[in-house]
């Protein structure tokens, strides 16, 4: 026999945005029944890489009682240096560069491991009381007036006022609800590994734009760093067959002599670039979130950072809209949501998408700009707001979690 | 029915919307981006007056509630998940059937009724709290509409009173602004003629003896979308007014 278990908000996907959301609306409304779904089981994987998690997403961590748990790995980065050159190049203009916390004790950004923000966030939602069905794929979906009705692998029924999609960029609610996506492929594909190297990062983020695309280090304890490598598509297989010592002569290659001697602790793992925003955030019933809604450069480090800030925003509209008795499935709802996303991942896009246009060739004439921009680029707001993650979005009229204020 | 204060022609355009007071990008889209605030404010209002646990799911339960002029019931539908044992009472026989249609298809139970504030009070019906929001300024007599709301009050309950100043700057606003340039509000939903200042219904109020407790505005902030409250009331208005216990 079938059971049926009624929610207020059903999430699919426990990915770390997935998890949030689940954690926040539990936290902060404990009246509201919260379901997590998945295809896989929820267990951390085997993840090696690490994240930059911006001021904002940090204190929502605060809030939301996790991030004490993730500080003893966390690295903070204490500044940024940003250089535009040609492989080549001996000297190197440092093209943006900022340093210092956002408020005293407060680094702009905290490079800490996946698989430590799994954990955190994995542990806290097993003990908050959202009801876990995982692993057990959704099989099918049922829009009615004032629910939906969803169907488990396991022939569990669940009757939901609101499905959040956090089921990722190729997320199948997305496409099952019709919601078209905007963007193109870079044509570049990140590569990513950990590299240990002779001599301290200083707590300095590097990213060094190189005609085939960005090439970042970001922090990481004990004078490791991580990498994130942009390459255009076809050139990347040559990389991945490389012996890791030969990966690690090019890394020094392009790092010029920041790091001494460079060793590479992981293999490398590549995955294709692109732009992808949803034509919308939402649908009947359905609110999408992290990269359900939007994709994009990650020449700024913000894929996971928007994630979690839509979280902060989802959560509060929602938790409002219960308090105040509304339906929180009803698109009256769900749109301020979306508006309050809109301009922020449209920034985020438009200058992650400018910035890898501006600094992904070697053409003379843009080079020639990018080098005497310097100094103004430096002080336009956008792109360094691009970098920490819009001043780590603690604007008064933001979500209150990302200031770390309570809903 | 007795002699009653609704100006027919005044139901017959707001029945001929009716239809659409579902939708949040139809044509009451103007309400359901003025919900957010006034819901705000009566839940707290309606919590404090009575110390109501605020952190319960239904912290309205036990409270018998009244809207006046109730429309397809976008308030009354928030007040029964909050708890609250609902009436929703509106001239508009259509409104009223829309209303009660909407509620049983998402399974709440709401005490619709096609009636007027002047019949329910001479059937001696009485509420903890009664919405008077967004009604007053389509209302032929004011004395006598209040004064038969006043009475459905319970002693020791509350009555809200949302509606729309008569000042210059609301009819550059509410009706050219809304009606004429922005098209939020089909032309001759307003007439500036009928617009109620805070004082009169202050007034009228103190008559009944129900004195009002506290007045907030609330302005629309255009960069955000968005009513918020405001110290401004020189627009749109909400009161609250209180009946002593007895």
């Amino acid at each position: 026999m079938a059971k049926t278990a009624k929610f207020d908000v059903m999430i699919v996907g426990a990915g770390p945005v997935g998890l949030t959301m689940a954690l926040a609306l539990k936290r902060f409304s404990p009246e509201m029944r919260v379901a997590i779904n998945d295809v896989r089981p929820l267990v951390v994987p085997k993840d090696e890489r690490s994240s930059a998690l911006a001021l904002g997403v940090t204190s929502v961590f605060e809030a939301l009682g996790v991030w004490d748990q993730m500080t003893s790995e966390a690295e903070p980065i204490k500044g940024m240096k940003i250089t535009d050159s040609d492989d080549a190049d001996i000297f190197r203009p440092l093209f943006l560069k900022f340093e210092g916390d956002v408020k005293p004790g407060k680094p702009f950004a905290h490079m800490v491991p996946n698989r430590v923000t799994l954990k955190a966030l994995i542990d806290a939602v097993e003990e908050s009381g959202v009801e876990i069905f995982a692993p057990n794929p959704a099989t099918d979906f049922e829009f009615e007036a004032s629910h939906v009705d969803v169907t488990l692998e396991d022939g569990t029924q669940i009757e939901t006022s609101l499905v959040i999609a956090a089921d990722g960029a190729r997320s199948a609610l997305r496409e099952r609800m019709k919601i078209g996506t905007v963007g193109h492929d870079y044509k570049q594909s990140g590569i990513v590994t950990t590299f240990a190297h002779e001599l301290d990062h200083h707590q300095i983020a590097y990213e060094h734009f190189l005609p085939a695309g960005p090439f970042a280090t970001l922090p990481l304890p004990n004078k490791r760093s991580s990498l994130v490598w942009t390459e255009c598509s076809q050139d990347v297989q040559q990389y991945l067959d490389m012996d890791l010592d030969a990966v690690a002569r090019e890394i020094e290659k392009r790092m010029g002599s920041s790091f001494g001697k460079v060793t590479v602790e992981a293999p490398l793992q590549a995955f294709p670039l692109k732009l992808q925003i949803a034509k919308s955030f939402f649908a009947n019933r359905v609110a999408l979130i992290g990269d359900a809604a939007h994709v994009v450069h990650p020449i700024a480090g913000q894929g996971m950072n928007l994630g979690i800030k839509d979280v902060a925003a989802l959560a509060e509209v929602l938790i409002l809209a219960m308090r105040h008795g509304e339906d929180i499935g009803h698109e009256a709802v769900l749109e301020r949501y979306e508006k309050w996303r809109r301009v922020d991942i449209g920034l985020m896009a438009v200058a992650t998408d400018g910035l890898n246009k501006l600094f992904s060739n070697n053409l003379p004439p843009l080079r020639v700009l990018r080098d005497f921009g310097l100094g103004v680029v430096d002080r336009l707001p956008i792109l360094k707001n691009a970098f920490i993650g819009h001043a780590a979005a603690a604007q008064s009229n933001g979500p209150r979690l990302l200031s770390g204020r309570p809903i | 029915m007795s002699a009653t204060t609704i100006e027919a022609a005044e139901v017959d355009r707001f029945t001929a919307m009716a239809d659409e007071w579902w939708d949040p990008k139809g044509k009451f889209k103007p309400l359901h981006k003025f919900n957010p605030v006034r819901l705000a404010y009566i839940r707290n209002a309606v919590i404090g007056h009575f110390s109501l646990d605020e952190t319960a799911r239904e912290p309205f339960k036990g409270l018998r509630l009244l809207d006046i002029g109730c429309g397809g019931g976008l308030l009354c539908e928030p007040m029964k998940r909050l708890g609250a044992d609902v009436v929703g009472a509106d001239a508009g026989e259509k409104n009223i059937q829309i209303a009660k249609n909407h509620a049983e298809r998402v399974g709440l139970d709401i005490d619709y009724r096609a009636t007027t504030s002047e019949s329910l009070a001479e059937q001696g019906e009485q509420f903890d709290v009664v919405l008077n929001m967004e009604v007053i300024e389509h209302v032929n007599d004011i004395q006598l509409y209040l004064e038969s709301c006043a009475a459905l009050v319970k002693p020791g309950g509350i009555m809200f009173v949302a509606t729309i100043n008569r000042t210059f700057k609301a009819y550059a606003l509410a009706i050219v602004g809304a009606e004429h340039v922005l098209r939020w509000l089909p032309k001759g939903t307003h007439t500036y003629d009928k617009f109620v200042t805070p004082e009169e219904i202050t007034s009228i109020l103190k008559r009944c003896d129900m004195p009002i407790k506290e007045r907030v505005g609330v302005s629309y902030s255009p960069l955000e979308d968005k009513w918020k409250r405001s110290k401004d009331m020189s627009v749109n208005y909400m009161l609250l007014a209180e009946k002593p216990k007895s």
